[in-house]
C-alpha cells in the first residue's frame, strides 16, 4: 500500500504576515484562514471531517487538537496535533493522505497560525527541552540562531562555503518576494553587499540570513483522488513523501553539515518515482540562508559541499533556471512562529494550480517541498505534482 | 545570593554526579557497561544499546573544537554583557559531543579543529560550568 496519488491539495488561504500580534489570537488567524481555504476549496464545513493543527508558540497549551476543534465547532473522525517544529505543515499532507486512504475520514483541514507578542513570549514562553535548558542553555545556546551558526561555520570550514554564496539564497529569494504583495519585505530587492554590510548577529549569520518573525498562519484543504475531482482548482496531488528526526540540540545531532533532509527526501523521491532533477521549483524551509544550502544539496540537487557554488551559478528567482522558494521564502515573507512551514506547501500548491500570478513559474506540474523544523530536528520532504 | 542572571541547570537525579565533579573540577562522563560507549548527556538508559547500567567515570578534559560560532549579538539577553562570547561544539576525546564556551582566547583566535582541554567556571557558590580552553 502506499500513499502515492491518493490524496490532493484542493484549497488554500493564507493570512498576509503581520509585524506585532496585529490584534490577532492564534486562534482568531486559525478561524479566519479556515474559513478562507474551505471556500478556495469549494466546500461548505460540514465537509470537513478530518483536522491537522499544530501548536502556537503565542497559545501554547495541552490538548489544542480540541481546542481548535471546538473554536470552529467541527467534528472530526480523525484529528491530531503534528509538532514537527516548522516541518509540521509539511508533515500534515502526507499524515492527511494517510488517513484517508485508510478510510479514516475524507476531507482534511489543515492549518496552523500563529502570533508574535512579544510581551506573551516574554511573560509565557512555551517550555523548551528539558535536558536543553539542563546543558545547552547555561553556555548561551538557546534557540535557533546560535545553532545554525554552528551549522554554517563547519560547512564552510568542510567545504570553503563562502559568506557571498550565503548571500545570494536571501537576495535571489528578495527578487521573488517584490512579486508578492503579501510578503513582509517585499518592497524592495537587496544585494549581496547589502546582506553582508547587515548587522552581523552570530558569526558567520548576518541580520538579513536569519528570518524575522511575526503574525500570521495557512490553512489547506486535503481529499481524496476521487473527490479532488470535483474541485474547483487543478488538484494537487501528494507523489512522494518522507520523513526523517533523531535529534532535538544541534550538539547531538549525527553530522551539522549532512542532515536528515538526505532520508526524508531518499523517501519523498523514491515514493514519488522521480529524481531531483524532474523538479520545476523547489519550495525548501529557509529559516537561513544556511538551510537553503544544505537541504539543496541532501535532497540530491547538487552533490554534497557544492550548494554554495549552486546557489551562486542558477538564478533562484521564478523566472530563473532553479527557482527556488517563489514567494519570497520566510526570510522575505516572513515567519509567523509555528505557522511559517505553511508558506512553502501552499506555495508549492498555489504554482501547480497555476495561480502564481505574476511570479508564476512556467508550465510547473512537478515541485519539491521540504519542511524543517527545530535545528535540522525534524524533516520532512515532499513531492507535489498535478499529473 | 549571587547575582548571576545567566541560564543555571537545574540537575536531575541522572545528571547530579555531572554537576558534583564539575564542582570538584573534574569532567565525568558516563560508561556504559555492557556495550562500552561512553555517554553524554546523562542519561538513564545508554542511548546506543538501552541497557541500564550506567558507570561514571573520569575522563581526560581533552577534546577538540568541533564547531562555534561567535555572538555578536546576546543569545538570550543575560548574556549581553558577554559580547562577543564563543558558543561552540566540543568534540571529546573520548567521542562525545557538548556544547560549551570557548575562554581563555580572543574570540577570532578560536578555529575548527583546535585542541582544548575543559576548564571549570565556578559561576555561583553551588554551580560550576564545563568550559574549554585552548591547550
Amino acid at each position: 500500500m502506499s500513499i502515492k496519488k491518493k490524496a490532493a491539495i484542493i484549497g488554500f488561504a493564507e493570512m498576509a504576515p503581520q509585524k506585532g500580534a496585529a490584534g490577532k489570537t492564534p486562534l482568531g488567524i486559525i478561524g479566519e484562514v479556515a474559513r478562507e481555504a474551505i471556500a478556495d476549496a469549494g466546500l461548505e464545513k460540514k465537509a470537513i471531517d478530518g483536522l491537522l493543527t499544530g501548536m502556537a508558540i503565542g497559545e501554547y497549551s495541552v490538548l489544542w487538537p480540541s481546542v481548535v476543534a471546538e473554536y470552529l465547532k467541527l467534528q472530526p473522525r480523525y484529528f491530531n496535533q503534528v509538532e514537527l517544529g516548522g516541518a509540521s505543515a509539511a508533515g500534515m499532507v502526507w499524515r492527511a493522505a494517510a488517513a484517508i486512504e485508510a478510510g479514516m475520514c475524507n476531507t482534511v483541514l489543515c492549518v496552523l497560525g500563529d502570533s508574535w507578542d512579544s510581551k506573551i513570549i516574554g511573560s509565557k514562553p512555551p517550555p523548551f527541552p528539558r535536558i536543553e535548558a539542563e546543558f545547552d542553555a547555561p553556555y548561551g545556546l538557546i534557540a535557533a540562531n546560535p545553532g545554525y551558526a554552528l551549522i554554517a561555520r563547519r560547512h564552510m570550514h568542510e567545504f570553503g562555503t563562502k559568506p557571498e554564496q550565503m548571500a545570494k539564497v536571501a537576495v535571489d529569494q528578495r527578487k521573488n518576494a517584490c512579486k508578492n504583495s503579501t510578503a513582509l519585505f517585499g518592497h524592495k530587492e537587496i544585494t549581496i553587499d547589502d546582506v553582508l554590510n547587515s548587522r552581523m548577529i552570530v558569526e558567520p549569520l548576518h541580520l538579513l540570513e536569519i528570518v524575522s518573525p511575526c503574525t500570521g498562519g495557512g490553512a489547506f484543504i486535503v481529499t481524496s483522488a476521487e473527490r479532488a475531482q470535483q474541485s474547483p482548482h487543478r488538484p494537487v496531488y501528494l507523489l512522494g513523501a518522507g520523513e526523517a528526526g533523531g535529534h532535538s540540540s544541534i550538539t547531538h545531532a549525527r553530522s551539522l553539515t549532512t542532515s536528515l533532509v538526505k532520508p526524508a527526501a531518499e523517501g519523498a523521491f523514491s515514493m514519488a518515482d522521480v529524481s531531483p532533477k524532474d523538479m520545476n521549483f523547489v519550495q525548501p524551509y529557509d529559516c537561513y540562508t544556511i538551510t537553503v544550502i544544505v537541504t539543496l544539496e541532501d535532497a540530491g540537487f547538487c552533490r554534497k559541499g557544492a550548494g554554495g557554488r549552486f546557489v551562486a551559478e542558477h538564478d533562484l528567482t521564478y523566472k530563473g533556471d532553479f527557482p527556488c522558494n517563489t514567494h519570497g521564502g520566510q526570510l522575505s515573507f516572513g515567519q509567523p512562529g509555528l505557522a511559517g512551514g505553511m508558506s512553502h506547501v501552499i506555495e508549492g500548491a498555489r504554482q501547480l494550480m497555476g495561480r502564481g500570478g505574476e511570479r508564476q513559474v512556467k508550465d510547473a506540474t512537478i515541485g519539491y517541498v521540504n519542511g524543517n523544523g527545530g535545528i535540522m530536528s525534524e524533516q520532512c520532504s515532499l513531492v507535489l505534482g498535478v499529473q | 545570593m549571587s547575582d548571576y542572571k545567566k541560564p543555571l541547570p537545574r540537575p536531575t537525579t541522572a545528571s547530579l554526579p555531572f554537576w558534583q565533579a564539575a564542582k570538584q573540577h573534574e569532567l565525568q562522563l558516563q560508561r556504559c557497561t555492557q556495550c562500552g560507549a561512553h555517554v553524554f548527556y546523562p542519561r538513564e538508559v545508554c542511548p546506543e544499546c538501552l541497557a541500564s547500567d550506567l558507570q561514571w567515570v573520569k575522563v581526560s578534559g581533552k577534546g577538540t573544537v568541533y564547531s562555534y560560532t561567535i555572538a555578536q549579538a546576546p543569545t538570550h539577553p543575560a548574556f549581553v554583557e558577554d559580547v562577543p562570547y564563543i558558543v561552540a561544539i566540543v568534540e571529546l576525546a573520548e567521542g562525545p559531543h557538548v556544547t560549551t564556551n570557548i575562554t581563555g582566547c580572543k574570540p577570532n583566535e578560536v578555529k575548527i579543529g583546535m585542541p582544548v582541554v575543559a576548564t571549570f567556571d565556578d559561576v555561583t557558590p553551588e554551580v560550576t560550568l564545563v568550559k574549554f580552553r585552548p591547550v
